[in-house]
């Protein structure tokens, strides 16, 4: 197996899967999204917990330590045959409340603390990162297995050099791929294919080296069996301490692992697929771990003595002249390896974004969260955080120059991210679990980690030095390292674990029994713990009469979510609310969405800062925490019938309130129309019947005559431009319009009704800002109406923009089937109260009758838009004058 | 205060989903158990026997597990006993 054929075998797996998550991604934009949303993918996407560790060190702890390494994928086999309701439990709560990774989840339950946050974003950087390098450690031995083998061809480059390579690589796909864009739910689908990907292609690889090892070189399973069992170790014999202990690690790591957490949770689609996961993944576990001690027992018969077991999935067939087969367990070495640095990365990178640079920069720049684009800043800290993640990983290995046995530094990151279990499930099943509780909790597990396990992993002298290994810490010799307290007898692992644990649940119970949680908490705890309850309850979140202006919440929104995004999500409010338009009332049930939504992008302590920046201080009614206390629940039950009725009653009221005050409007703009109108018909009336008078005296000088013929003739122009607009409306409100259908093209739409309008007040010289390429959309419709339209919108803007340096941005952009067309000006906007008005006929808001026509122009353009099938509406919070005209793309000639 | 309105009786499909809520909760324990079993074996048991043991649990899991699940994923009340 030559080298080279190796490295182009390998980039070419790799062009595969940036292939293949781009082509999901496209599809998923698309909303093409049925395989995707399988069960089986989800399954597939949960193997990440099979890491190189599973890959290559399964057979090498195997070879060391016998039928210990099945405990690994024992615990996790327990957690989801039985107790997969405490993870649809956490799916459940992560959909509720968009929560974005682990941090995010504590930090939420706990009330919104971005300390937790900070703390648990802390402890999965540091129990992460030598699990990260153990990753790249195993991609370069296997490397090297291939170069050793064959010296003739390119030389291997050195160690150091592969490791960058493909953690360079493997920024590139994750930054790629993992902040293409800031999705509300934060999920990323074209890496979760790429992943599912990459475990069929690892258990594939297994599978075939195990095959042929049992039946190639074993003799079949029975005769198999019976080598293993005539295989004699003293080293093999089953320890109990470490059996249950190890059983009992990985179940908790599969929990709180980041990156389990994050294809579990955050990327999960539907949570039935749950149900199926309960026996699927077991499955892929079981058949993972089938083959692994053959191939040990059968490496340590045939292998030289010394032979490094934890490479022997790919030395055996190598050795055993399989050089196909030996291509193959590297790919699926290299599949476990890359996916699960991916997804460990993105996970964190989150987490440290979120919890640690987001809220820095906004705490350093507190005006940013007022302007400024904060997508690009929240994506950029995401980019910045997966290459330090990265970063950290390949400094670790190559600081550590990679350690000796791959088991030992898995077992490590385990028992770390097992620290996070206690508040995690004291979170979400005890009420009475706090804020005080989770930090001393953490903060007492994570130091007794570090102190215990982390710290002497580096070796005696490293960073404990050896006298303290050997006496404790200031010479206690109740705190030595590895022997806490003067339990001696322990295996090292299974003692920290032990008092690790012991001493986080400690704290976590004292510090949540003796302290009183603040209202946030206690709401969101009651959310956490009733998830199934009661969905209602996660609503009531204490946003109460806040001084905030719908406005500038839609502003901040549009910055964190997306123009469109944020549009649509007032829009939809407003609307539940039985609400025209995009602006809804502040409810307490509006903000709480509003908060959850901007949670899924910036995490829940930031966005609940942020909201509070706006609208002051978080305030909870007594009313709201009766609600949330069990013992309130029967009343709630009882009223809440009553209480339906009477939203139902309130919103049939503002409905009616609504139309009323329109018509109130309207009538006495009508009257002020009528006067309007008659004393618009009498001035040229008046000028005209004047100079026609004085023309009948007759004897005046020819030029005297044409100078009066000249005005008659203009002031019946203007009569007859001021009958043309009513009879227009009138037509166009009876629907009896001729329409001439054809495809147009939006840009030279554009062009001529900028032409056309450029005469309204030519003296001001307008910035025009365009997007040509947007603009290249042929539309099926009546250009000549709908250039009437864009005409009448330029010219608004010409006339009413009060800006020194006026500005028009036109923007374009194409949305399921309709094209959106935007007029978004610089001056001073038009009044919350007169917004409803502008579009009614004879509406003008200033007196200035000079402007124009008699205010029917909008009025018309509403009627058009009708007419063709689309709508023209005013567009509030842009920071100026705002008109979105919305019309289908091919119209068709139904009506 | 309990709920007064939850009925004391449950009607007979709702309560078979109850109790394989219960199995699918009791089934973590009995792996646990079953597991734990080859560690009081006497040393004259290879790993060659332990390991088919082993897997052979584990596939009885997987088995129970598969045949409860599709049961479970009905969205019953979905009303856990505990309370604060």
């Amino acid at each position: 197996m030559p080298f080279n054929v190796l490295v182009l075998t390998c980039l070419a797996y790799v062009a595969f899967l940036f292939l293949v998550a781009f082509v999901v991604e496209r599809r998923a934009s698309r909303g093409e999204m049925r395989f995707l949303r399988s069960p089986l993918v989800y399954t597939l996407s949960l193997s990440i917990y099979c890491t190189a560790w599973t890959f290559y060190g399964a057979v090498g702890s195997a070879a060391r330590t016998g039928l210990e390494f099945l405990t690994i994928y024992l615990g996790p086999t327990l957690v989801f045959v039985g107790w997969w309701w405490v993870l649809r439990k956490l799916v459940r709560i992560g959909r509720m409340q968009r929560v974005t990774s682990i941090a995010d989840l504590i930090s939420s339950r706990y009330g919104k603390s971005n300390l937790l946050g900070v703390l648990v974003t802390v402890i999965a950087v540091v129990a992460a990162t030598p699990y990260i390098a153990l990753q790249l450690q195993s991609v370069t031995l296997s490397f090297s297995v291939f170069a050793e083998s064959t010296p003739e061809t390119w030389a291997m480059p050195d160690r150091d050099a592969t490791a960058i390579w493909v953690a360079a690589g493997l920024a590139l796909f994750t930054i790629l791929f993992g902040t293409r864009n800031l999705d509300a739910k934060e999920q990323h689908h074209g890496i979760v294919m790429a992943i599912a990907v990459e475990a069929v292609v690892k258990l594939v690889a297994l599978l075939a080296v195990g095959i042929f090892v049992v039946w190639g070189l074993g003799g079949g399973p029975v005769a198999m069996i019976s080598r293993i069992e005539s295989y004699t170790d003293p080293n093999w014999a089953m320890q109990p301490g470490r059996w249950g202990g190890l059983i009992f690690l990985s179940a908790a790591a599969v929990i709180t692992l980041p990156r389990m957490f994050q294809v579990l949770v955050v990327e999960n689609v539907e949570e039935d697929h749950l149900a199926r996961a309960s026996w699927a993944f077991p499955t892929y576990l079981f058949l993972i771990s089938l083959f692994i001690l053959p191939i040990a027992v059968i490496g340590l018969e045939r292998m030289p003595a010394g032979a490094n077991p934890d490479m022997m999935v790919l030395t055996l067939p190598l050795h055993e002249g399989q050089g196909g087969l030996a291509l193959l367990a590297f790919l699926g070495g290299f599949s476990s390896a890359t996916s699960m640095v991916i997804v460990e990365t993105i996970a964190l990178a989150t987490m440290v974004s979120n919890h640690i640079l987001m809220p820095a920069w906004l705490w350093l720049r507190p005006q940013a969260a007022h302007s400024g684009d904060l997508r690009g800043a929240i994506l950029l800290a995401r980019r910045f955080s997966i290459i330090g993640v990265l970063a950290l990983g390949l400094e670790y290995f190559r600081l550590s120059g990679g350690s000796a046995a791959l088991a030992a530094i898995g077992q490590i990151a385990f028992a770390g991210m097992a620290q996070v279990l206690p508040a995690l499930l004291g979170g979400i099943f005890w009420r009475g679990g706090t804020k005080l509780g989770a930090m001393l909790g953490l903060s007492i597990g994570f130091a007794t980690w570090g102190f215990t396990l982390f710290l002497p992993s580096f070796g005696a002298g490293a960073v404990i030095s050896a006298d303290v290994l050997q006496h404790g810490l200031f010479n206690l010799s109740w705190l030595r390292p590895q022997a806490l307290f003067g339990t001696e007898g322990m295996d090292p692992l299974n003692h920290a674990i032990f008092w690790s644990l012991a001493l986080n649940i400690a704290g976590y119970a004292a510090g949540s029994l003796i302290s009183f949680p603040d209202p946030v908490e206690r709401i969101q705890g009651a959310a956490f713990v009733n998830a199934f309850d009661d969905e209602l309850q996660a609503e009531r979140l204490g946003w109460t009469h806040g001084q905030a202006e719908p406005e500038a919440l839609m502003n901040m929104a549009q910055r964190i979510l997306g123009d469109e995004a944020a549009i649509s999500f007032f829009e939809a409010e407003a609307r539940a609310q039985g609400k025209a338009g995009f602006l809804p009332d502040l409810t307490p049930r509006f903000l709480a969405g509003l908060e959850r939504n901007l949670a899924g992008s910036v995490g829940a302590a930031t966005a609940h800062a942020m909201i509070s920046q706006l609208f002051g201080r978080a305030t909870v009614t007594v009313e709201d925490l009766m609600a949330v206390a069990t013992e309130a629940a029967q009343i709630m039950e009882y009223s809440a019938r009553l209480e339906e009725q009477q939203t139902e009653l309130s919103r049939t009221a503002r409905q009616l309130r609504e139309v009323n005050e329109k018509l109130t409007q309207l009538s006495v703009q009508k009257d002020a129309f009528l006067s309007q109108i008659s004393h618009e018909l009498r001035t040229p009336m008046t000028s005209i019947r004047a100079f026609s008078e004085i023309l009948a005296e007759g004897d005046l000088p020819s030029p005297r005559v044409a100078e009066y013929g000249q005005i008659i003739h203009a002031e019946a122009k203007r009569l007859t431009r001021l009958l043309d607009d009513l009879l227009d409306l009138s037509v166009l409100e009876n629907g009896a319009v001729q329409l001439n259908f054809q495809l147009s093209h939006l840009g030279q739409m554009i062009d001529r009704a900028l032409a056309a309008a450029s005469q309204t007040r030519p003296e001001r010289n307008f910035d025009i800002q365009r997007d040509y390429a947007s603009e290249e959309i042929y539309l099926r419709t009546d250009a000549d109406r709908l250039v009437q339209v864009l005409i009448n919108l330029i010219s608004n803007a010409r006339k009413y923009c009060d800006a020194s340096a006026p500005v028009l941005r036109i923007a374009v952009r194409q949305k399921g089937g309709r094209v959106v067309v935007d007029f978004i000006d610089n001056g001073a906007g038009i009044a919350k109260d007169a917004q409803g008005l502008i579009f009614e006929k004879f509406a003008r808001l200033t007196d200035d009758a000079r402007a124009g026509g008699a205010g029917l122009g909008l009025a018309i353009c509403r009627e058009i838009m009708a007419n063709l099938g689309g709508t023209v509406s005013y567009l509030p919070g842009q920071r100026g004058a705002a008109f979105r005209v919305s019309v289908p793309l091919r119209m068709e000639k139904s009506a | 205060m309990r709920r007064p309105r939850a009925p004391l009786f449950l009607a007979r499909a709702v309560y078979r989903q109850r109790r394989l809520r219960d199995a699918a909760r009791l089934l973590p324990l009995v792996g646990f158990f079953l597991l734990m079993l080859p560690l009081m074996w006497s040393d004259a048991a290879g790993a060659g026997r332990t390991a088919v043991y082993v897997f052979g649990v584990w596939a009885l899991l997987i088995g129970l597990a598969a045949y409860v699940a599709p049961g479970l994923a009905q969205p019953e009340a979905d009303t856990p006993p505990e309370d604060a």
